[in-house]
């Protein structure tokens, strides 16, 4: 029997690679362009519960709270910090006043979780400053990296006036 | 005269595979990065940091981002309105977590959503307060301030 051969020797199939390069490049290109950096951001809770009165009884177990004064030179610049009447050199030692008040009280119904901490700031002190007392209060990184937390609950006290 | 015959010339092909691996690899990456949440991270605020700002590990519930800018505006998704003339636009949003609820939970949908307060390191302190006393009358309870996250120890 005779087999002819049918195929022609030599020819692949071509793809057409142009238009998918074009594509390809200009998604490259599209990202390229919208791509930006932005460092990892955080949050801090803060209680502001409204105005009006709650129902039902106070807790008793409720501690009375930590009030911060921070005050503010003309510029917004930190001038002072006060941890009740007591004033403190820097938000170092902030914290160290904190760390003391929690002590190793931990866990449901200890300081930590019951304990809040009223800051009460100049009008026109720089937000910066808020939030480095606020990072003085809340916690503090361990040599080890881990995180321990120490007073959560923070808010603010009325405004002063501008 | 003698002419030689010319041999057809194979034409010169260049190996596509390696530029088109790099390209792929190159997108994906930035598909990964790209961040379509630019609205709510506008360029003019430099927030302030703090060592322990760590990224949430759970989403945040019905999230509103509001950034102080340090002139005293409000920058509310693409619109930038002055902190006294912002409480229309703080209503509109209410009105859209209400349609968004069911009517029976209507009022809780605006407690619980959260108002993300992005200030700038130099706004100014009372104008925050201002913002969260203009929240709280519209009905919302929940805010967060938000700061970047930045190794170092506490500055004075």
């Amino acid at each position: 029997m005779r087999i002819r051969n049918v195929g022609r020797h030599g020819e692949g199939v071509e793809l057409m690679m142009t238009p998918m390069v074009d594509i390809v490049f200009q998604l490259l290109i599209f990202f390229l362009m919208t791509f930006k950096i932005t460092s990892a951001e955080g949050d801090f809770n803060v209680k502001m519960p409204l105005a009006a009165p709650s129902q039902g009884k106070p807790d008793e177990l409720q501690l009375p709270p930590l009030k911060v004064r921070l005050t503010a030179d003309p510029g917004g610049r930190i001038a002072g910090i006060f941890l009740g009447q007591a004033p403190m050199k820097d938000f170092r030692q902030l914290r160290e006043q904190i760390v003391g008040i929690v002590g190793d009280d931990t866990g449901p119904g200890s300081i930590t979780d019951t304990q809040e901490v009223e800051l009460d700031c100049d009008y026109n002190l720089d937000f910066k400053h808020v939030i480095d007392a606020i990072t003085a209060v809340s916690g503090q990184i361990t040599p080890d990296g881990e995180v321990v937390k120490l007073i959560e609950k923070i808010k603010f006290a009325p405004p002063r006036g501008s | 005269m003698r002419l030689a015959v010319k041999q057809p010339t194979g034409s010169a092909e260049i190996d596509m595979t390696p530029m088109i691996d790099m390209t792929f690899q190159l997108i994906i990456f930035f598909m990964l990065l790209i961040n379509f949440s630019e609205a709510d991270q506008s360029e003019r605020i430099h927030l302030p940091s703090s060592e322990l700002a760590k990224p949430a590990d759970a989403p945040l519930e019905s999230p509103i981002t509001l950034q102080l800018t340090t002139v005293g505006t409000v920058l509310l998704g693409g619109e930038e309105v002055p902190l006294a003339g912002f409480k229309p636009l703080l209503h509109r949003e209410k009105q859209f977590l209400q349609l968004k609820a069911d009517k029976k939970h209507q009022a809780q949908a605006v407690a619980n959503a959260t108002i993300v307060i992005r200030a700038d390191a130099k706004a100014k302190t009372g104008l925050v307060q201002e913002l969260i006393k203009v929240c709280q009358d519209t009905g919302f309870e929940k805010f967060v301030l938000r700061a970047k996250q930045e190794e170092g120890d506490l500055k004075r």
